[in-house]
């Protein structure tokens, strides 16, 4: 479908906002490939990092599309600044010990597993298919990263001790995936984006069950970071970029 | 004097059905701490690539095996039994169907 001339280049930098987030996160998750605690999960990992940057490559893909100024996915991902990535800061954290990258895991996949399967009713019908492909990814993540975090909050008094911190330090990160943005607010009205807000009970309960199982405590919801949605990141999006954008840059147009 | 001990997880034998209707067939093993990790770690090791449409694990210390011991009793007298193997039979003529 084509997106009405107005909505345009709020949808465009909505389509990039979710493509963010699983694009910085996909790269996070991939700096585990050769470094998990084991083999399996290892390959679990990194499975799960190349659904993510499967899923923005698409949306990525939308977002440039619908802005229909000649950028592609690449140029997206590849040939913005820090500043102009809309991704919710806790994506970008870094991967600290594996309690921190599965409690992460756990928090986004579960905000995004609930955002994809509003947006699969999306009257963009291509972005209602990207959605409902990325939507069995993200159940997949969500049980992936639960098993786990049950597993680790009931497991060794190390364990558990690691999986709580974890849960408090990332907590403060989790108010963010909730804030409408006012483009937002407009793009839902027409059923083309999901209003955050309506997510967050869900989320909370869903979230809660989980780590209640695992014998953790649910912070108390108290002051919450933001800024990504603005550009406004933490010190660490630079560096991951430079990284992730290095190739592209240093060679434009390189393939193999 | 460091102890040598086993710091692995029990090992899981994975078998994966390659679509429906077909039978299960062995896919390799995985390390897990329990049954629904050690499906989680088949499907990522061994399903990823849409290899299977259903995956069974069983504990490998559940598996009992002959051992290379068993291989003359065991399997040495079936080759001399041709009678044992459909081929021998003639089909009687006229049958066309069965």
């Amino acid at each position: 479908m084509t997106v009405a001339a107005a909505l345009a280049p709020a949808y465009a930098r909505y389509c990039q906002q979710l493509g963010d987030d699983r694009l910085i996160l996909g790269h996070r998750v991939s700096e585990w490939c050769g470094h998990a605690p084991i083999l399996e999960e290892d390959i679990a990992l990194a499975n799960i990092a190349l659904d993510l940057i499967g899923q923005a490559t698409f949306l990525l893909g939308r977002a440039g599309a619908v802005e229909n100024a000649g950028r592609d996915a690449d140029a997206l991902a590849f040939l913005r600044d820090d500043r102009a990535f809309r991704n919710a800061l806790m994506v970008e954290l870094p991967n600290g010990d594996f309690a921190v990258t599965i409690v992460r895991q756990f928090f986004f996949a579960s905000f995004s597993r609930l955002q994809l399967e509003a947006l699969t009713r999306s009257p963009d019908t291509e972005m209602a298919g990207i959605a409902a492909k990325a939507l069995k990814e993200a159940t997949y993540h969500v049980r992936h990263a639960a098993e786990w975090v049950v597993r680790l909050g009931d497991g060794t008094e190390e364990s558990r001790q690691r999986a709580q911190d974890a849960v408090n330090d990332l907590w403060r990160y989790t108010g963010e995936f909730f804030l409408t943005t006012s483009e937002e607010r407009a793009l839902a009205a027409e059923g083309l984006a999901v209003d955050p807000a309506t997510l967050q009970a869900e989320w909370e309960r869903s979230v809660r069950d989980v780590l209640t199982l695992a014998t953790l405590t649910t912070p108390a919801t108290s002051w919450m970071q933001r800024g990504g949605r603005d550009g406004k990141h933490t010190e660490h999006l630079g560096p991951l970029l430079a990284e992730m954008q290095v190739l592209p840059r240093s060679h434009p147009g390189a393939s193999w | 004097m460091s102890q040598m001990t086993d710091s692995q997880w029990p090992l899981w034998e994975v078998f994966t059905q390659p679509g429906g209707g077909r039978p299960h067939e062995h896919a390799g093993s995985v390390h897990a701490v329990d049954a629904e990790h050690a499906l989680q770690n088949a499907r990522d090791v061994y399903g990823r690539r849409g290899e299977a449409v259903n995956i069974w694990v069983v504990p490998s210390a559940a598996i009992c095996a002959s051992t290379p011991e068993d291989m003359g009793p065991f399997f040495d007298p079936g080759n001399e039994k041709a009678y044992r193997h459909p081929q021998f039979y003639k089909v009687p003529q006229g049958v066309r169907v069965f």
